[in-house]
């Protein structure tokens, strides 16, 4: 059965994506297989130089030199991406396909107003707007009003005129937000929306992002390293280690039952209440070099409970359906 | 996105070897094809500014009133032995560019030695003095700057009169700003990190501080922004020359020789063209040169 | 900007000012010696006109009074008579000022006009051919001896390809009543084409000359301008909604690249200032820097020390102007 239903929104298979740089080749994305499906909040957590953002950066063909995708497909909507020719590229992004990014005030142009932000999104890929120039100005501002009040922006009408640097941080990624979705996108990817809010913030930022995909029917990827976020608002978890996915499953079963020691890692040093009294344990060691790197387990170097297997190159394993950890240990004491 | 380029950065610094960050920069240039090429070239002048009495052909003053305005070698009537021809006095123009390069290069040479100097010790007593002695002279660079360059310089000159030591403090008296400004920020920077702390917790002098401990790690920015300065003033004093207010005939100037050569540029082409040709080599080069040094020596150029 | 910052700043400037003034004073007061004698020079003047001028000059009196003179005398515009000319300083500067200011106008003008598009493009083409070129163009403008490169023009186009005058500001055929006293204006103003031409074919060659460093360095600081503003967050943003190439370059990479360009214009404005008496000379431009080299071969004091003043003071002026450009513009510096 090849129903729109039950395929995945988005298919990467094999991803590779390399920077080529001044010390060599960095592979910063190195055979990644993913799935997101109609309707589901994914989360990507991983550390900084796991590879998270610049899979997402390939996804929407924004990888400049000296970064290019070295090989790989990524289906989106059964349409293969990786060919595409970049204007035709730029039909999808904001239309199809949307993004934020972590830093809300850079992300936005000082120097233009927010509500032209908004509105040049909708002048470029909006066809059910009027074609008559006035009519067609008139209806793209009231769909922008409409943005920011549906993002929670008091009093939209008249702040449509002001600049980034007027608006708080957490509004300022509510406008992100807003010029994200504006022309209802199917997939939304969402880069750190959290990280540099406050943690009352936070909360308001991810609501917000989980009622509009519910009432948008949008699918959601969640890029951060905050395995309490993932927690919270993904139906499904994949965990990005130098490069490469370390686990996926549901968040239940990964957050529950982590299998790859890396993720129970990450889990671990969380401070929790239940852990009062008991040290935090964070993970020994670094991320390794991402130049030249060795065919064996790239989380050898760190890992407690490594064996001579680990040594050679480590397919990911499947537990079960949708449950794939890389790890020689995977499978044991099962169920 | 860029985590992944700043991996492979952090890979390349952890596993160099402790080498003096100066030797390592100087390596770099030295992989600079074309900056090396210019420096090369830089190097050519200076032998024929040190060497002239053994290079030039011909004595630069000795006039010959048969061949003025005698052609370069390959036009009709030219003569090998004066390959670039001669001007309105019959002086061999290739010998005269021979000797304008002393001029040229002592003056650069001279301006910049004794600005540097000067603005070192200003900059170092500036930044880590602070206090009125930085207002002080802090005011007085804003002053100094108020004038454009030219300008103070034709004023200098106006009231000093022509000669080759009063081009050099001309020159000088506005160019010491520059090297100060970049020590004092530099000094700012480096009287707040830990080995300075060290010195002065050991109980050193504040001369010793600035001399011993500061000063070398401030030579870097400076050595490179006096190189570039060195074709600025060396374009100055040709200008200064053009407008006959430089170093006085017959000492030949490659500015004077075009000056020279502006009654001729009707029927000798020549005469002000190649002393103009040797200012634009040896600028040229020297900023080629001074661009790759800057290069080398930037942090932001090493991923 | 609020109108109490912009006085403030300009209250700083007067410490400037006064200690400029004071250096130009000084240069002239340590003449070694007597400038009484050396303004005379060769021409017959009686005992009594000699005892007047220095009575006039306040030479017999002490350095500090004569510097309140000097300054009060400077405020009011009045820097005594021109011995050469038979007419107060300030008028022959005035007489000349308005060629040397248009001469600088014209080179401005070309320098941004062909600096500002030259180096948009070097960045969008980044390591092209054409990147290349400019870079070495730039080079070249900045190691080129402005005389000589003026000598050079006159001795291709004007020698050679007879098609542009020798020198001077407009032919000797045109009588054109002066208004503005801006020669390209008046001819225009009084609908005489020919005359406007006339004068047009006089200033381009000069303009060029002076104008030809600015340009290069316009040129490189608008490069690398664009090229950091083009990695910014908010560009890589805009890509991300699938703005058109065209929308991102003119729209919201330019804004914020030309910022520094015009900031930097201002100030290398100051040093057309002293390129303005190389190129006078050159081109014999009847302007305020050809006369000060003249004077100064003709031992005019005041005239040189009136029209350094001016100089100095302008060029405060500019990189004031230069300062508050550059804060006013950028949405981003916090006053």
């Amino acid at each position: 059965m090849t129903d729109t239903a039950s395929r995945p929104l988005l298919e990467v298979r094999g991803l590779r994506t390399a920077f080529a740089t001044r010390n060599g080749l960095v592979r910063a994305v190195d055979g990644v297989d993913l799935d997101v499906r109609q309707g589901e909040c994914l989360g990507i957590v991983g550390e900084s130089g796991s590879g998270k953002s610049v899979t997402f950066a390939s996804v929407m063909g924004l990888v400049r030199s000296p970064g290019y995708i070295e090989g790989g497909s990524i289906r989106f909507e059964g349409r293969e991406l990786t060919g595409l020719a970049p204007s035709e590229m730029r039909l999808l992004r904001g239309r199809d396909i949307a993004m934020t990014m972590q830093d809300a005030l850079t992300a936005l142009n000082p120097a233009l107003t927010v509500g032209e932000q908004l509105t040049e999104v909708l002048h470029a890929h909006d066809g059910t707007l009027p074609r008559e120039r006035r009519a067609r100005r008139i209806a793209v501002r009231e769909r922008a009003v409409e943005m920011m009040r549906l993002v929670g922006i008091p009093s939209p009408e008249t702040r449509l005129g002001n600049y980034p640097h007027e608006f708080s941080g957490g509004m300022r990624q509510r406008i992100m937000i807003a010029i994200a979705l504006a022309c209802r996108p199917k997939l939304l990817i969402a880069d750190e929306p959290t990280t540099a809010l406050d943690v009352t913030i936070q909360a308001q930022v991810l609501d917000l992002i989980a009622d509009i995909r519910q009432e948008l029917g949008m699918s959601v990827v969640l890029i951060t390293h905050d395995l309490g976020v993932v927690a919270e608002h993904c139906d499904r978890v994949m965990v990005m280690y130098a490069g490469q996915v370390v686990e996926t499953g549901t968040t239940r079963q990964v957050i529950a039952d982590p299998r790859h020691p890396y993720t129970q890692g990450l889990l671990n040093s969380i401070p929790r209440l239940s852990m009062r009294g008991r040290r935090i344990r964070p993970i020994d060691g670094q991320v390794p070099e991402l130049i030249d790197l060795p065919a064996q387990c790239r989380f050898f170097g760190r890992c407690a409970v490594r064996l001579e297997p680990c040594k050679a190159e480590i397919a990911m394993r499947a537990m079960a359906e949708g449950r794939m950890v890389r790890c020689v240990r995977a499978g044991e004491g099962e169920p | 996105m860029s985590a992944a380029a700043d991996n492979a950065g952090g890979a390349a610094a952890v596993s160099d070897r402790r080498e003096s960050p100066f030797l390592r920069n100087l390596g770099n240039f030295a992989g600079n094809r074309m900056a090396l090429a210019a420096a090369a070239v830089v190097g050519i002048f200076v032998v024929l500014a040190v060497f002239a009495p053994l290079i030039a052909p011909q004595d630069p003053n000795e006039t010959d009133l048969f061949r003025r305005l005698q052609p370069p070698v390959w036009m009709a009537g030219g003569d090998w032995a004066y390959p670039l021809g001669c001007d309105g006095l019959g002086r061999d123009i290739l010998s005269r560019i021979i000797y304008g390069a002393r001029v040229s290069i002592f003056i650069g040479a001279a301006v910049i030695l004794l600005a540097t100097t000067v603005g070192i010790m200003a900059g170092l007593a500036a930044g880590y003095l602070r206090g009125w002695v930085d207002v002080a002279i802090s005011r007085l660079v804003d002053i100094l700057l108020g004038f454009p360059y030219l300008i103070f310089a034709i004023g200098l000159m106006a009231m000093m009169g022509p000669g080759l030591q009063n081009i050099i403090i001309a020159l000088a008296y506005k160019e010491w700003v520059i090297p100060c400004r970049v020590v004092r920020g530099e000094t700012l920077a480096a009287r707040e990190i830990e080995y300075v702390e060290a010195a002065r917790a050991l109980g050193a002098s504040r001369g010793h501080i600035m001399l011993r401990e500061i000063m070398p790690n401030i030579l870097s920015p400076v050595i490179v922004v006096s190189t570039i300065r060195m074709a600025h003033v060396i374009i100055l004093e040709a200008s200064l020359s053009f407008l006959g207010l430089g170093v006085q005939p017959p000492t030949a100037s490659w500015g004077s020789m075009v000056a020279d050569g502006r009654a001729f540029i009707l029927e000798a082409w020549w005469v002000s063209t190649f002393p103009g040709l040797a200012i634009l080599l040896l600028v040229l080069s020297i900023n080629v040169a001074s661009q790759g040094l800057r290069d080398a020596f930037d942090p932001r150029f090493h991923e | 900007m609020p109108m109490g910052k912009l006085v403030e700043r300009l209250l700083q400037l007067v410490p400037v000012l006064l200690g400029v003034s004071v250096i130009v004073f000084l240069m002239m007061a340590l003449t070694p010696g007597d400038p009484v004698e050396i303004m005379i020079g060769d021409q017959n003047v009686t005992a009594q006109e000699e005892s007047l001028l220095r009575q006039d000059l306040g030479l017999d009196l002490p350095l500090h009074e004569r510097f309140a003179t000097f300054l009060g005398n400077a405020v009011t515009g009045n820097f005594g008579l021109s011995f050469y000319h038979r007419r107060p300083v300030m008028d022959v500067i005035a007489e000349r000022l308005p060629a040397t200011v248009e001469l600088s106008l014209v080179a401005l003008l070309l320098a941004l006009v062909t600096a500002i598009p030259l180096g948009v493009l070097a960045a969008v083409r980044k390591n092209t051919i054409l990147d290349r070129l400019a870079t070495v163009g730039s080079l070249l403008g900045v190691s080129l001896p402005g005389f000589w490169f003026g000598i050079l023009l006159l001795m291709l186009f004007a020698v050679h390809l007879h098609v542009l005058p020798v020198s001077g500001r407009i032919g000797f055929s045109s009588e054109v009543q002066p208004i503005t006293h801006f020669l390209l204006i008046d001819t225009l103003i009084q609908g005489r084409f020919d005359a406007f031409l006339d004068a047009l074919s006089h200033v381009v060659l000069p303009a060029i000359t002076l104008g030809l460093p600015m340009t290069a360095i316009l040129m490189r600081v608008t490069r690398t301008s664009m090229l950091e503003v083009m990695r910014s967050d908010y560009v890589v943003f805009a890509e991300a909604k699938g703005l058109s190439r065209h929308r991102i370059l003119f729209r919201h990479a330019l804004k914020n690249a030309l910022i520094p360009t015009v900031s930097v214009a201002a100030i290398e404005t100051g040093s057309l200032l002293g390129g303005n008496m190389i190129v006078e000379t050159v081109f014999g431009w009847p302007g305020l820097g050809r006369l000060v080299v003249e004077s100064i071969f003709l031992r005019n004091y005041p005239l040189v020390q009136a029209a350094v003043l001016l100089y100095a003071l302008t060029y405060v002026m500019l990189n004031f102007v230069a300062d508050i450009l550059y804060t006013t513009l950028n949405p981003r510096v916090k006053l």
